[in-house]
């Protein structure tokens, strides 16, 4: 076809190229589209054999949410779902600044003040990040039953912190690493302190790669499932297990319902993504990739 | 004296007490950590080995404080981990030799290597193994060519790159969970998307996930379908990263596409490839959300991943040992492939 008279690298692509990208791209994005869209839909338009793609748009999903009638005919209730978001925010939030203080401070060393066998505790750093959830879950749970953790938002906001410090720690690193240091060493020679040096000069230098780790570890606690469904309680739920629970819950069928949940749950990702992409090659593969 | 006492401040001997000696306390917590569980009743024993691993941590920062920047700064967060994750993870260790269940009041018993062994010899373990490993080869397979194809697709500038890269990017950073409701929905029998497309063109009733390999698909659909996108990053970064001179040099060559590919471009993304296969090969070794939320390993258990299978050894039948055991053997092939990844990572660095 015509791609191989056409210049590779990073060209100028055709039209044609441009607009058979553009078909691709929406067919790829189209599972979340149709899920946002049927959020949108009532009962049974969401149900319509043949699909509906031309309907009148509804909001009352999106009041389903937060309250409905569980029976039909009886007065709605409260489904929790407001407690629910506001706990994945909670503990994503809070589990990430503690990270984040954490392993800008780890990186930090790791980067600058090379200990004996550095390698090795990155290593094992980035393991702990890589075991499956399922191996280091058995006995943290365990250990919360026994610490009396189990359900409170201090122990789910630490194991969030320890589940996002690696992914922090070599983000950080990566970041640090990158930083020319021959300011540092300038301030270092007019009397600086290696603690005005940390805070005054290194720290505004990574201000985007702080952000990038942040939001990053904002998504990868918001959308945890497995952890938040063995740790948490009735008052520490989060989205992802209170959405598990309503997809073999009490709607059934009620599949508007469902699309509205995730479509609340989608949005701030979306727009993540969208704000984060010259950092998401190094953010997916925890900070071990930068270019 | 030697380096090591001149090290902890103190000219008579290293185990000396002190607050910035921190070796005694290291030596009691290697005592009371594994030796407490067994001996002492669960709950004292959890305390008393946190006791003693806050004294190691206390009397390392009495030492390192002004004198070690690296330590001072790296230790809390290695404190953290080793509360949250090292930890637990020796503690389950030493409760795979035991029998131990943890709904019942029981004490453990020791069993030795009791649980390896039955974990070993049982075949629905290397069945569970088998299905992951199908699931591994046909999903990751997916994602790279996938991935490999979409990079293609987005490798040159025009306008509005930016907004249709989000698009495609967008799936691998849903949850897992809501991927999993996506598609239950779509797999749906009578609703769904694609069982209305396949009942338009057949006629039928279709029930994809009612089958061993139907619910296979699924599977290995919905998760190439979410992590494609991380392989088209990778190959992406590769693919522009090619100076534009190699390229201008085979045009003058009138090199054919395959051979410009083979000898330009591949060279480029080959580490690249490499890597995005071995974090691939990780991340789908572990699959558990989408296949507890699709199918939860039915139809039967034909697609019980190695995951779900420790989940329900480990939280529905209570076999805390026997998960425990096999947990290990999880984490001990994981670990050797981080290793390989971060091997790979770090050879690729200093090519660069």
């Amino acid at each position: 076809m015509a791609r191989s008279r056409e210049r590779r690298g990073v060209g100028k692509a055709g039209w044609w190229w441009t607009s058979g990208t553009a078909v691709v791209s929406f067919c790829y994005f189209f599972p979340v589209l149709w899920i946002i869209l049927t959020a949108f839909k009532t009962h049974n338009d969401a149900l319509a054999i043949p699909p509906k793609f031309l309907f009148t748009p509804t909001l009352e999903n999106f009041v389903g949410v937060f309250s409905r009638a569980y029976i039909k005919g009886q007065a709605a209730v409260d489904t929790g779902f407001d407690l629910f978001f506001f706990n994945s925010v909670f503990i994503a939030g809070s589990s990430v600044i503690v990270a984040l203080i954490l392993g800008t401070l780890a990186a930090y060393g790791f980067s600058r003040y090379p200990l004996k066998g550095n390698d090795t505790y990155l290593f094992i750093i980035l393991t702990t990040r890589m075991l499956p959830p399922i191996v280091v879950i058995i006995p943290i749970f365990l250990m919360f039953r026994v610490s009396g953790l189990s359900g409170t938002y201090v122990g789910i906001i630490l194991l969030y912190a320890a589940f996002n410090l690696p992914f922090a720690v070599w983000m950080m690193k990566s970041f640090f690493d990158e930083l020319s240091p021959d300011v540092e060493d300038a301030a270092r020679v007019d009397g600086s302190s290696d603690r005005r040096v940390f805070f005054k000069i290194c720290l505004p230098q990574v201000k985007a790669g702080l952000a990038a780790t942040a939001v990053f570890g904002l998504i990868l606690t918001w959308n945890e499932f497995l952890f938040a469904l063995l740790l948490t309680g009735v008052e520490t739920r989060t989205v992802p297990v209170a959405m598990a629970q309503t997809i073999g819950g009490d709607i059934g069928v009620r599949w508007g319902l469902l699309a509205a949940i995730e479509t609340l749950f989608l949005i701030p990702v979306i727009v993540v993504v969208f704000l984060l992409q010259n950092h998401l090659l190094r953010g997916v593969t925890f900070g071990t990739i930068k270019r | 004296m030697s380096a090591l006492s001149a090290d902890a401040g103190q000219p008579g001997g290293w185990l000396n007490p002190s607050w910035s000696n921190w070796r005694p306390p290291l030596l009691a917590a290697f005592v009371i950590v594994p030796g407490s569980v067994f001996v002492l009743p669960l709950d004292i024993a959890f305390w008393a080995s946190l006791a003693a691993v806050a004294l190691v941590a206390l009397t390392s920062v009495v030492n390192a404080w002004g004198k070690h920047n690296g330590p001072l700064l790296v230790a809390p967060a290695l404190a953290l981990l080793f509360v949250m994750n090292i930890f637990p993870l020796m503690w389950s260790f030493g409760l795979s030799f035991y029998h131990y269940r943890a709904n019942r009041l029981a004490p453990p018993r020791f069993s030795g290597l009791y649980y390896y062994e039955k974990v070993l010899s049982d075949p629905a373990v290397w069945e569970r193994l088998q299905t992951t490993a199908l699931v591994v080869l046909l999903t990751v397979g997916a994602q790279m060519i996938v991935g490999f194809l979409l990079a293609l697709l987005f490798e040159k500038e025009f306008p509005g790159r930016r907004v249709l890269l989000m698009l495609v990017l967008t799936p691998m950073m849903l949850s897992y969970v809501a991927v999993g409701a996506f598609f239950r929905f779509y797999y749906e029998p009578t609703f769904g998307l694609l069982s209305q497309a396949v009942k338009a063109v057949t006629g039928e009733t279709f029930i994809l996930l009612d089958s061993t390999a139907g619910a296979l698909a699924g599977i290995v659909f919905a998760d190439a379908w979410m992590w494609s996108p991380f392989v088209m990053l990778l190959v992406l970064a590769g693919l522009v990263s090619v100076p534009k001179y190699l390229y201008e040099a085979a045009e003058i060559d009138r090199a054919s596409w395959w051979r410009r590919f083979r000898t330009i471009t591949f060279p480029y993304i080959r580490g690249l490839l490499l890597l995005a296969l071995l974090f691939r090969t990780i991340e789908a070794f572990k699959l558990f959300d989408i296949v507890f939320l699709l199918t939860d390993g039915g139809p039967g258990t034909s697609t019980e991943t190695i995951a779900v299978f420790v989940y329900r050894m480990a939280f529905q039948y209570f076999r805390t040992s026997q998960s425990s055991a096999l947990a290990y053997i999880l984490l001990f092939i994981v670990i050797v492939l981080t290793n390989l990844y971060l091997y790979f990572v770090r050879q690729r660095a200093q090519e660069a």
